[in-house]
């Protein structure tokens, strides 16, 4: 695909390589910033960019003393362990409600599906400054500001949708007649659910997992609207400190964070091709 | 069920069908499903009330305080109930209003009240604040007549729009919020006026973050279009190693991607150092790329693209490669097949994608408050900032209920036109 066609004319064919060159851009646009980060939080010196010693490869140019920074101070692991904490918590809260909620959804016999799949998908559309505001009202009347609580069930109800919309999906083409069969070989609906349902919706169910962990991991905004300093998270620290005191601590977070997505990203791939081989869909 | 038994015992033909306990078919199917539809509904109830309850609620909450106004008329009483006889805007209303405003102003002093009083009246007519408090202090040993002492107290009271103010928001339910959101006010007389020209900041504010979407969507498309095109034509195990490069920036942390533009687009970042190294600008004219709407779209655009490429890819993935095909052997060239043939088919995708992408645009904080700087703010920034800093929460709650009024209508439109069965992810 990469060569024109032999019969191509001279106009198809330039054509044609503008066409891979403008991919190529691009391809450059969405990666370059990701990739400059990396060796950028390497750097010896507080610059954000890329040093003449550096360009040069030269040794003393490189350092660790960034990451050292970060894993030095306490605000940094106290928000680690946060971060970590309220996203675990959040995540199996809402893989719970979600896939139960999802389940329903998929039965030919629920009512008013599109309405309440609206509603339920409702957190994933409506902007996050208008959540945080509400949530931050009704937290101040019943209490639920500054506390780990407030900040679990926030982010709970962010990460439902993804759980929804990914469990949905995998039931689709579900075929009933199995749960049927099990159910007159003489199970009961819970073990027709852990020993027939589970294991084939299971590659949906991480994956929405998955979204609602990395939703909120990466949530600044309710954060910033209800946390007290205690609940400090991974992504306030960071926007503090990108409005505050910006120093290349930053960048050694920030490739953290992206070598962490990168592991999500594959464990998705690698649920998703299972997921196709279980349910008998070729990839496309 | 006696009636249905005994015509079926005796027509067995042409009486109606029951079952094995002698039930109407009908009816025992009936039955039989709305246990299903409750079965299923239960299954859905749990997530359904946890969402109304933390998050519909109280949004529906936080949209009421947009005309909820207790404030005023909570602490002074005496004085909305005096005002309530004030007709002619023209004239100073009466002593006993002036009295009564006393009265009120002491008591709000006494119960420490005086300065949520003062901070609401000064939203509406600026320069307010000043005046409560100042008189709230000496009320006190105010004497009769009222008038004479409170105007030589402060020339506020001698003006007509002051007490036109204070009648105004003496309403529990009001619509100056929904008002001071569109730039507009009301006059001494109940008209609705614009505001002076220095004061009109939210339409200017709804355009940009309109018109900035609009921009933000059109590049995703742009640039998406062609990458989505790319991958779909491409044999898998080339298009599945490329789709790496859309997946990452998709999972990657919107901070993280957000400090990365700060990092290359600063003016002593690394764009503008490439610039002034390859010549094409000089060292002293290095260009101001962030911090202003020029850098907030370029970043937006970047965190968006995965929202258009996914959509536009699933759509194109299942175009027939022969329709094109056809369409040139029909004799149609190579871009009269594409846009006759192609396009057409492609813009499920493309409505798909734009529309999230926009309504995903919208509503952006958290970018635009890093990389915006003045005149990249957006509608939400506002919303954040009367929440957090003015802390004038019913304007704050009216911007949001504009702004959730259009993404609604756009996700109402989305899941006409797309289906929210079809919101895939990744």
């Amino acid at each position: 695909m990469l060569k024109p066609p032999d019969y191509a004319s001279t106009p198809e064919r330039i054509w044609h390589y503008a066409f891979i060159a403008i991919c190529a851009v691009v391809f450059l646009f969405l990666i370059a910033p990701l990739i400059v980060i990396i060796p950028l939080s390497f750097n010896s010196l507080p610059y954000f960019t890329f040093t003449e010693e550096m360009l040069a490869l030269e040794k003393g140019a490189f350092s660790m003393r960034w990451y050292e920074d970060f894993w030095g101070r306490d605000i940094w692991r106290q928000s680690i362990v946060n971060s970590l904490f309220i996203a675990v918590c959040a995540t199996v809260l809402a893989t719970a409600l979600g896939t139960v909620a999802a389940l329903g959804l998929s039965r030919p016999h629920m009512p008013f599906r599109a309405f309440i799949m609206g509603l339920l998908i409702s957190p994933m559309i409506v902007p996050l400054v208008i959540t945080a505001a509400g949530i931050f009202f009704f937290y101040a009347r019943i209490g639920l500001t500054g506390t780990y609580l407030g900040i679990i069930l926030a982010h709970t109800a962010l990460g439902t949708p993804f759980v929804v919309i990914t469990v949905t999906a995998t039931l689709i083409g579900f075929d009933h007649s199995m749960t049927r069969a099990a159910a007159m070989c003489g199970a009961d609906p819970a073990r027709v659910f852990f020993k027939i349902v589970m294991p084939l919706i299971l590659p949906g169910v991480i994956a929405g997992a998955l979204f609602a962990f990395v939703t909120s991991f990466d949530e600044v905004v309710v954060v910033l609207f209800v946390a007290s300093v205690e609940q400090q998270t991974i992504p306030r620290q960071m926007w503090a400190g990108i409005r505050e005191e910006i120093s290349p601590t930053i960048l050694a977070v920030a490739t953290l964070l992206i070598v962490f997505s990168v592991a999500v990203m594959t464990t998705i791939e690698l649920l998703r091709r299972r997921s196709e081989r279980l349910r008998g869909v070729t990839p496309a | 069920m006696t009636d249905a038994a005994t015509t079926g015992a005796a027509a067995p033909a042409d009486g109606p069908l029951t079952t094995a306990d002698g039930r109407p078919l009908k009816s025992a199917l009936a039955r039989a499903e709305r246990i299903r539809r409750v079965k299923a509904m239960l299954l859905v109830l749990p997530l359904l009330l946890f969402i109304l309850i933390t998050f519909l609620f109280p949004i529906a909450l936080m949209l009421f305080r947009s005309v909820d106004n207790p404030i005023v008329a909570d602490n002074m009483p005496r004085t909305i109930a005096a005002l309530e006889a004030w007709d002619d805007r023209g004239e100073l209303p009466d002593e006993a209003v002036f009295a009564a405003l006393a009265a009120d102003l002491a008591e709000a002093r006494r119960n420490r009240t005086i300065g949520r009083l003062a901070t609401r009246l000064n939203y509406e007519t600026g320069g307010l604040r000043s005046t409560v408090t100042r008189t709230g202090r000496r009320a006190q040993r105010l004497k009769a007549p009222f008038k004479e002492a409170l105007i030589g107290l402060d020339e506020d009271w001698a003006n007509p729009e002051t007490w036109a103010a204070i009648k105004r928001l003496g309403k529990r339910l009001t619509g100056v919020n929904y008002l001071a959101a569109v730039d507009r006010r009301y006059d001494v007389n109940d008209n609705v006026v614009p505001q002076p020209e220095v004061r009109r900041i939210y339409v200017g504010n709804f355009i940009q973050t309109l018109w900035m979407s609009v921009i933000v969507t059109i590049a995703c498309l742009a640039l998406g279009f062609p990458v989505a095109y790319l991958l779909s034509i491409l044999p898998l195990r080339y298009s599945n190693v490329l789709m790496i490069l859309v997946l990452l920036p998709f999972w990657t942390s919107l901070l993280v991607r957000t400090t990365s533009w700060i990092v290359l687009l600063q003016t002593e970042g690394i764009i503008n150092d490439i610039l002034v190294w390859s010549g094409i600008i000089s060292e002293g004219g290095r260009i101001q790329l962030i911090f202003n709407a020029e850098g907030t779209v370029i970043a937006m655009t970047h965190i968006l693209l995965p929202f258009m490429i996914l959509p536009l890819y699933s759509v194109m993935k299942t175009i027939p490669p022969i329709y094109m095909r056809a369409a040139m052997s029909l004799g149609a060239g190579r871009h009269y097949a594409f846009w006759r043939v192609y396009a057409p088919n492609t813009l499920p995708g493309v409505g798909a994608g734009c529309l999230l992408v926009f309504i995903l645009a919208i509503g952006y904080y958290i970018t635009p408050a890093l990389v915006g700087g003045q005149d990249g703010m957006m509608i939400s920034n506002f919303i954040a900032y009367h929440m957090q800093r003015s802390l004038n929460w019913g304007l704050a709650a009216a911007l949001g209920a504009i702004l959730l009024f259009g993404v609604l209508i756009l996700y109402w439109v989305y899941s006409k036109l797309v289906g929210l069965e079809r919101l895939k992810l990744g």
